[in-house]
């Protein structure tokens, strides 16, 4: 489990970094917080010519809010964002999502950025990305562009960045006040990535529901969006029935693989199971 | 009588202070030589191929590269080991003609660093022609399928048919006979430190030197030394201070420490290897997976008349030793706590193209106690009887010890009931019964379960024969075998300091703390004036066949000769005090740490004065006493006795016990087992050390968790392994450990100078039995028992579903059938539907592991 020959880069700015992938043409891999990337570079499953390190670009980690929402430096470790009084302020779900992230060590290197431009599926940050609508930024030769959730997870840790740009940043709207939110994950250990995950967020108006967003993780090959659940709910309120109907509703839109840890029809219905959990969480914590 | 100032405190691990300030020394950090090459192996991606060729050339033309080491080499110049069956299963140190497993070494790369190593090995080209694939130990038994060993005609590599008393008449006698099918997963112990050698090969002196984390038997000395073809007495086992941890896996090293030294003495250079992660879940060893039908025959009282083992144990490609022990090493406890004097075995073990196993914490008695525990609990229910009063009434009673059992084990001592009892008052048993009342009426699924075993420590060796025929032990040819040995050393040095030289190799287990409380109390010192080595070295300390670390031989065995080479030294300096004062030594006492006459008056001499002077004027000591200050003792049990021609044996030397209870809830939407109570009470006589019994305690029950919830190698219908990674091999950890409530009962060992007893593996051996017992009384009243082990999410789930969908399809009246159906033998059906659960995931298995571990 030794990683084959690679060249290492540590650039100090990020126009420095996007040079060097131009320079490999493809050939070379961004390395974050390097919790995915290591082990699959030590078990050669990766074999890119160079590595080009971003750990060493201080831009590129920060929390600021700005305008209505919060931006991320791609580099911010999950460790700063599970303590960071804006996110538990402004985007807490992404604060209570951050709790199911690994372990201790692997929050402590793990980044924004790098958990979503890996594409995990079953990981928590793309869930979150795609239940807020947030967006992020990404910088290549040809020079920035926007990527909306919904358009940046292609498949299997495949996302719409192109091998010469990089992450730089991410964004998120800020959830106003009052809003509830909840993630519910089920896995089999405590800091595995999940079976099924589902991030919930809901604008109350007495027992009407302004606004409702569920995302999935673990539920497919990309986040799901499951937006004709969320219609039931901003249909028919939050009462008991119309959350049954939204969790039946999930189960629909969902298609899930199989693998060792859970079949299609277990993950299915966890869906369902913890669609309807989140929902009554996320009601008890809204207000309006 | 010594006194006991130090033995049965918690005194602190002496090894914690280097161990947690990362100052231990394990074999990566053992540098005992300069110059050394790192070697990278060549494992096979088939399951099951034929090797039709080799070519090298192009990774010895790579840089760095030393040589390449192929099967050809192997067969060539090494034996393959002897195996514990007659049948001719030719098992060497890498596969030779075809391989049998995915993972099996092919070939050895040795470079001037791991990287290179890897580099190299991955050109190294093997031409492989593939072949038909057998994994399920009761399909390669069919006539039509693949065999992997032609020269067996077979994959059967051992078949024993047991029997004590007269099982038949005890099942045409019986009120009831139940029977159920049980299947216990394979896996192994995942230590933190991975296996590693190092091999050293002196041509002039035809020397061969090897350093590695091996825990014994030691047996695998000779066996090694026959394979490279050298005397023994040029090969040298190193086992460095410090190894972390092993649970009996890193018994099964010695193959690797064959290849390696094969690979130095063949590149003429050191050749160090350190096994990786993945290397270790594809191939290093595991215990087996095992289907096992059980019978029962008992009274309408609940007594046991006899029992029905069917087993069939898959050993994977090969059979190494020692295995069968699988089958066998529980012998002489097989009946567990019962009195029940009727039983027959019929033992077959299974070649299959799995990975190769051997022992693992517990070896063989969480298979057993699952099984047993399992269908105790179901001939309570079929006879309307609380799982404690089937139990209570089928126990071997307190007055009956040492209590001869019909496989012939001597349980040395013991108090079962009262142990029992502390479990229930302990957990609360009539109020967890109360409570799960109220649950079950609010539609909750919340159970209890029991489970008590047998705790058998240290082996006797003897027992690995009861795989061979009667009729083969009776040749004149034929050597019997038994025993379990220990030594240690105790010198005082001429300032009075006294130091401990064991022939133990600790995996964790705290053997200097232990060692430091026995000879503080004995010579009367506290522990810190006593420094502990241990470092086995086969050609420095004393030892033998059975030597080593493993069946939880320290607590009984090395604990007996540490305190026997004590008091040796004791007696001496007694003598020589007597001969100083010129009194008898029978008017003298050792206490307080000084020679003292007894009574109290007249002069004393402490051992820092009668050191000094024994040391520093030899003219002081008595005629014809032998000089230096020093004492070894050897401790063998006489207990250990081979096996008799009814295949009775002492498999054991000592017997503790153990009782459990556990109370969970079963979350019929998630199939969430959650633990809310765990009680375990144990007797393992004379606890030495509480603290480090509790670690033990605590880790063998999460071990026997990660069995029944986690834990499994689980192989896609080609033989690839699908949890080559701990991303896929689930391991509990400290976010998964239930809170375990612990207590002890004390009935001390005869058989011991100190009346210990062996507790390393411990509920690692009732853990499966005791929650799969709580969870099938959760769901009982979905008529769900468990029989297959590991209980995953999605298996559970899926039974739960089945018969949650039955129940919600049927109206009333159809519900009551239901439960009528259940109650009058439609379980079994129930149950046996739950074991097919396996098929069900062996049929979601081709759809392989995990996407992320797919390249991006």
């Amino acid at each position: 489990m030794k990683p084959p020959k690679f060249e290492y880069h540590a650039p100090r700015t990020v126009d420095e970094a996007l040079a060097l992938l131009g320079r490999y043409g493809g050939d070379a891999k961004v390395l974050a917080g390097g919790q995915s990337l290591m082990p699959l570079l030590n078990f050669r499953l990766a074999r890119p010519a160079a590595l080009v390190d971003l750990n060493r670009i201080p831009s590129l980690a920060f929390i600021e809010e700005s305008g209505g929402g919060v931006r991320l430096g791609a580099m911010t470790r999950q460790r700063t964002i599970e303590f960071s009084p804006v996110i538990a302020q402004r985007v807490p779900l992404l604060k209570e999502a951050t709790r199911w992230v690994g372990h201790l060590p692997i929050r402590t290197r793990g980044t924004v950025g790098g958990s979503i431009a890996h594409a995990d599926p079953s990981a928590e940050y793309p869930a979150v990305l795609t239940a807020l609508e947030g967006e992020v930024v990404a910088r290549g030769a040809k020079g920035e562009r926007v990527i909306k959730a919904a358009d940046l997870f292609q498949t299997y840790l495949t996302t719409n960045l192109t091998p010469d740009e990089i992450l730089t940043e991410v964004r998120l709207p800020a959830m106003a006040a009052g809003t509830g939110y909840a993630l519910e994950e089920f896995a089999r250990r405590h800091g595995d990535f999940a079976i099924i995950g589902i991030a919930a967020v809901v604008v109350r108006d007495g027992q009407r529901c302004k606004t409702a967003r569920l995302a999935t993780a673990g539920a497919g090959p990309v986040p799901v969006r499951l937006r004709a659940a969320e219609e039931i709910l901003e249909r028919d309120g939050l009462g008991e029935a119309a959350i049954d109907a939204a969790a039946r509703k999930a189960t629909e839109l969902v298609d899930p693989d199989s693998d060792i840890h859970g079949s299609a029809d277990y993950r299915r219905h966890l869906t369902g199971v913890l669609t309807k959990r989140a929902l009554v969480r996320a009601m008890g914590v809204a207000r309006g | 009588m010594s006194e006991t100032r130090w033995i049965g405190k918690a005194v602190k691990r002496v090894e914690d202070a280097r161990l947690l300030t990362g100052r231990g020394t394990y074999i990566d950090d053992h540098p005992p030589l300069a110059n050394i090459w790192h070697a990278a192996i060549v494992r096979s991606p088939h399951a099951h191929a034929r090797i039709l060729g080799y070519d090298t050339a192009a990774a010895l033309m790579m840089e760095g590269v030393g040589g390449v080491i192929t099967g050809a080499d192997v067969a060539r110049h090494t034996k393959p080991f002897s195996v514990g069956v007659t049948a001719p299963v030719h098992y060497y140190c890498a596969a030779t003609d075809r391989v049998r497993f995915v993972g099996e070494p092919v070939a050895v790369v040795v470079a001037r660093n791991r990287y290179l190593a890897e580099d190299a090995a991955e050109v190294v080209q093997v031409r492989y022609d593939p072949l038909p694939v057998v994994l399920d130990p009761e399909r390669a038994l069919e006539s039509d399928a693949p065999v992997l060993h032609e020269a067996v005609g077979s994959n059967l590599a051992g078949h024993r048919r047991l029997v004590y008393g007269d099982p038949d008449r005890a099942f045409r006698e019986a009120d009831v006979v139940l029977d159920e099918r049980f299947s216990f997963p394979k896996y192994g112990s995942t230590p933190i430190e991975t296996y590693g050698v190092i091999a050293k090969w002196d041509p002039l002196d035809g020397l061969c030197t090897v350093w590695s984390n091996f825990m014994g038997p030691f047996i695998m000395h000779p066996l090694t030394a026959r394979v490279l073809g050298l005397p023994e007495n040029k090969l040298r086992f190193i086992v460095p201070p410090d190894i972390g941890g092993s649970f009996g896996i890193k018994s099964s090293i010695y193959p690797y420490i064959a290849l390696i030294a094969l690979a130095a003495m063949r590149t003429g250079v050191p050749v160090k290897w350190i096994e990786d992660r993945r290397e270790h879940l594809l191939a290093s060893s595991s215990g087996t997976d095992r289907v096992a039908y059980r019978e029962v025959a008992a009274k309408k009282d609940g007594t046991i008349l006899g029992m029905r083992f069917r087993w069939l144990d898959n050993v994977g490609g090969y059979i190494r030793s020692p295995e069968p022990g699988c089958s066998f090493r529980p012998t002489g406890n097989f009946v567990g706590p019962y009195r029940f004097q009727h039983l027959e075995v019929d033992a077959s073990v299974v070649m299959t193209n799995k990975s190769l196993t051997g022992p693992n914490r517990g070896y063989a008695c969480g298979h057993l106690y699952f099984e047993t525990e399992g269908i105790m609990d179901r001939l309570a229910d079929r006879l309307g009887l609380d799982p404690v009063e089937i139990r209570r009434r089928n126990l071997v009673q307190p007055d009956q010890f040492p209590y001869r059992t019909p496989t012939g084990g001597l349980y040395d001592s013991g108090d079962y009931p009262a142990a029992l009892d502390r479990a229930l008052e302990l957990a609360r048993y009539d109020e967890l019964r109360r409570e799960q009342a109220k649950a079950r009426a609010a539609g909750r699924y919340f159970g209890i379960g029991l489970a008590l075993a047998v705790d058998p420590s240290v082996s006797n060796m003897g027992y690995v024969a009861t795989a061979l025929d009667p009729q083969f032990r009776a040749k004149p040819e034929y050597l019997p075998k038994s025993g379990a040995v220990d030594s240690a050393t105790i010198k005082i040095d001429p300032l009075g300091r006294v130091i401990a030289i064991l022939s133990t190799t600790p995996q964790g287990q705290g053997h200097q703390t232990v060692v430091s409380q026995i000879v503080a109390d004995e010579l009367g010192l506290v522990p810190q004036e006593v420094t502990v080595v241990d470092e086995m070295d086969t050609f420095t300390r004393v030892w033998s066949i059975s030597s080593g670390t493993y069946s939880s031989r320290f607590g009984s065995v090395g604990t007996s000769a540490v305190a026997l080479a004590a008091r040796k030294l004791k007696a001496k300096l007694v003598e020589y005090a007597a001969h100083l004062m010129d009194l008898p030594a029978e008017s003298l006492e050792f206490r307080d740490g000084a020679v003292r006459p007894r009574g109290g008056k007249g002069p004393a001499y402490s051992v820092k004065d009668l050191a000094g002077r024994a040391h520093w004027n030899t003219e002081s000591l008595p005629e014809g006493m032998e000089p230096a200050l020093q004492a070894t003792a050897v401790f063998g049990f006489t207990v250990a006795k081979a096996v008799d021609a009814q295949d009775r044996v002492n498999s054991s030397n000592t017997y503790g016990f153990i009782a459990e209870v556990m109370a969970v809830e079963v979350d019929p939407d998630t199939a969430a087992i959650k633990i809310l109570r765990y009680v375990t009470v144990h007797d393992a006589g004379t606890i030495i050390n509480p603290m480090i019994a509790e670690g033990q305690i605590y880790g063998g029950a999460l071990h026997g968790l990660g069995g029944a919830l986690y834990e499994e190698l689980q192989y896609d219908d080609d033989g690839q392994l699908l949890t080559g990674t701990f991303m896929d091999y689930l391991v509990p950890t400290a976010s998964e450990a239930p809170t375990i409530d612990i207590a002890h009962i004390v009935s001390p060992s005869p058989l011991t100078p100190l009346g210990s007893k062996g507790l390393g593996e411990s509920s690692s051996m009732t853990a499966p039995a005791v929650i799969a017992n709580a969870v099938s009384d959760a769901l009982a009243p979905l008529g769900i028992k468990i029989n297959d082990l590991p209980m995953t999410p999605t298996k559970l789930w899926t039974i739960i579903e089945r018969a949650r969908s039955r129940e919600r399809s049927s109206d009333a009246t159809s519900r009551a059938a239901n439960i009528e159906r259940a109650e009058t033998g439609d379980r079994s059906r129930v149950a046996s539907g739950a074991a097919h659960e396996s098929g069900d995931r062996s049929r979601l298995a081709p759809i392989s592991g995990h996407p992320r571990n797919k390249p991006a």
